[in-house]
């Protein structure tokens, strides 16, 4: 979930905050997209707490290997993004 | 305090059908992790498993009685049948009140219970089959196992996940230590491939998409295993008076628990296990020749175990083999310790090491003698086997030669 540079969307930043932020019963001024899961209190069971949620959220598979190397609420953000830019675009081909 | 000996083993897991086979497999370093065949794992994150193949309720029960018995309990029942036989118990109305059944099980027949709640819930039935309940139930294993033997002393079963074998163990060894119990059969039994569970297992994302690779570097978690292991246990002087074979002794038993995390590992923890085990064994640290660890193959485990045996055995840990067999038999959860258990008992009456199979890179967080992929031949007196569930609750046995 690293590497190239992805551009993320207020929208998306703004609902991958707000799910990190209930999963973790933390208010959402107290989440930002520079903050890591460390600063945050998660651990390891709760980054899977979350990754569970987002993925409800956006309806997308996280994988394991790419979720595990992710630390940082923005390495988050950008991993869902391109995982929901791949979702858009496989719709596309489908139709 | 009475010396208490192992007079019979009996197993059933995907590695082995009974003893022999189970050894077999062990000293070869052959692996029961294949594709799973009971559940449609498409689309799953994982595929492998270390299933019973071809398991045939039929031939180990009556149609009737198999109806009343979920797998896992049949698994219980069928080591508890070899158990007895190499053990050759005769038993006697005294026998029989003065011996104890202790079974583990992390899940009991919670399988029967996900395809049964498939008609509540999916199928919109309002009946339930009247069997889900004494099917489910955690000790039906321990149930069954007094029924087919006519035991009428105490048996229970206990629950601590993936050390749920160990405490049953390591109870039945203090019962008949301290001589409550003339006899003891222990053990544990899990049947963990039903849908619903192995999604659960999934969402944790702790199994490993391939083959499970304990201590090695490049290991991305468990494989799922299912099965039974049950020991006779019973006096030294009485198995040796009555001309018993003896497969070896229980030696020491230790417990702890982390007070620290529901689900990640305590190197503390774990540590004080084993010096538990130690002291109830009377033994010193260097004293122990052989580890089974507890070695699931995940990130957290094989590291926070490593340091809890380099704190515990200091500069012996050098020279002290350590294996996991889990990637043989895979993670049988509460039947986990009862299989090591068997395992480490054989390591010690043949002198051979079971070898950390799949192992492919030294990890520096594991830098432990894993005994990698093949069995080695060794003579140790005393081996602990190692048991450290989710929920921070452990459990080390301590087993010496015959």
């Amino acid at each position: 979930m690293s590497g190239e540079l992805i551009e993320l969307p207020g929208e998306l930043i703004e609902r991958v905050i707000s799910v990190i932020a209930e999963t973790q019963r933390l208010g959402k001024e107290k989440v930002s997209l520079d903050s890591s899961f460390e600063e945050l209190g998660m651990d390891s069971m709760d980054g899977v707490n979350v990754l569970f949620a987002l993925e409800n959220e956006f309806d997308i598979n996280i994988p394991d290997e790419e979720a595990r190397a992710v630390r940082t609420v923005r390495g988050m953000a950008e991993g869902v993004a391109k995982l929901v830019a791949a979702k858009a675009r496989s719709a596309a081909t489908a139709e | 305090m009475r010396r208490v000996a192992v007079t019979g083993i009996g197993v059933i897991c995907g590695l082995g059908r009974d003893l022999a086979e189970y050894w077999c497999g062990l000293r070869e370093g052959r692996s029961g992790v294949a594709p799973i065949e009971s559940v449609d794992t498409t689309g799953m994150r994982f595929q492998n498993g270390a299933e019973v193949r071809d398991y045939r309720q039929q031939e180990h029960f009556e149609d009737k009685r198999a109806d009343f018995i979920d797998r896992f309990a049949q698994f219980a029942v069928i080591a508890a049948r070899e158990a007895a036989a190499r053990a050759r118990v005769e038993w006697s109305p005294r026998l029989r009140q003065r011996t104890a059944i202790v079974t583990g099980s992390c899940l009991g027949g919670q399988s029967t219970e996900d395809s049964g709640f498939v008609d509540l819930y999916r199928l919109g039935r309002q009946r339930l089959n009247p069997l889900i309940i004494p099917r489910t139930m955690a000790n039906a294993g321990a149930s069954h196992i007094s029924i087919e033997f006519g035991i009428t002393g105490p048996a229970f079963t206990l629950s601590t996940a993936c050390s749920s074998s160990g405490h049953a163990i390591g109870q039945a060894y203090w019962m008949v230590r301290s001589g409550a119990v003339e006899m003891a059969l222990a053990g544990g039994s899990e049947a963990p491939f039903s849908m619903g569970i192995l999604k659960a297992w999934e969402a944790m994302r702790v199994i490993s998409p391939d083959l499970c690779r304990p201590f090695s570097r490049d290991r991305k978690g468990m494989v799922l295993g299912e099965g039974a292991a049950i020991l006779v246990l019973e006096p030294l002087e009485a198995a040796r008076a009555r001309g018993a074979s003896i497969e070896g002794e229980i030696v020491g038993f230790g417990m702890s628990s982390d007070a620290s995390h529901i689900t990640q590992p305590s190197a503390d923890g774990a540590a004080r296990a084993m010096m538990a085990a130690l002291e109830d064994a009377g033994l010193e640290p260097g004293q122990a020749g052989y580890i089974n660890a507890h070695g699931t193959g995940t990130q957290a485990n094989d590291s926070t175990e490593t340091r809890a045996i380099r704190a515990v055995f200091g500069a012996h840990a050098d020279r002290l083999p350590v294996s996991s067999t889990k990637a043989m038999h895979g993670h049988a959860l509460g039947a986990a310790s009862a299989l090591e258990a068997a395992a480490t008992l054989l390591a010690l009456r043949e002198g051979v090491l079971p070898p950390t199979v799949n192992y492919r890179e030294p990890d520096r967080d594991c830098d432990l003698d894993v005994v990698p992929n093949v069995a080695r031949k060794a003579s140790p007196e005393y081996a602990l086997s190692n048991s450290f569930a989710f929920g921070g609750l452990n459990a080390v046995l301590a087993f010496g030669r015959a």
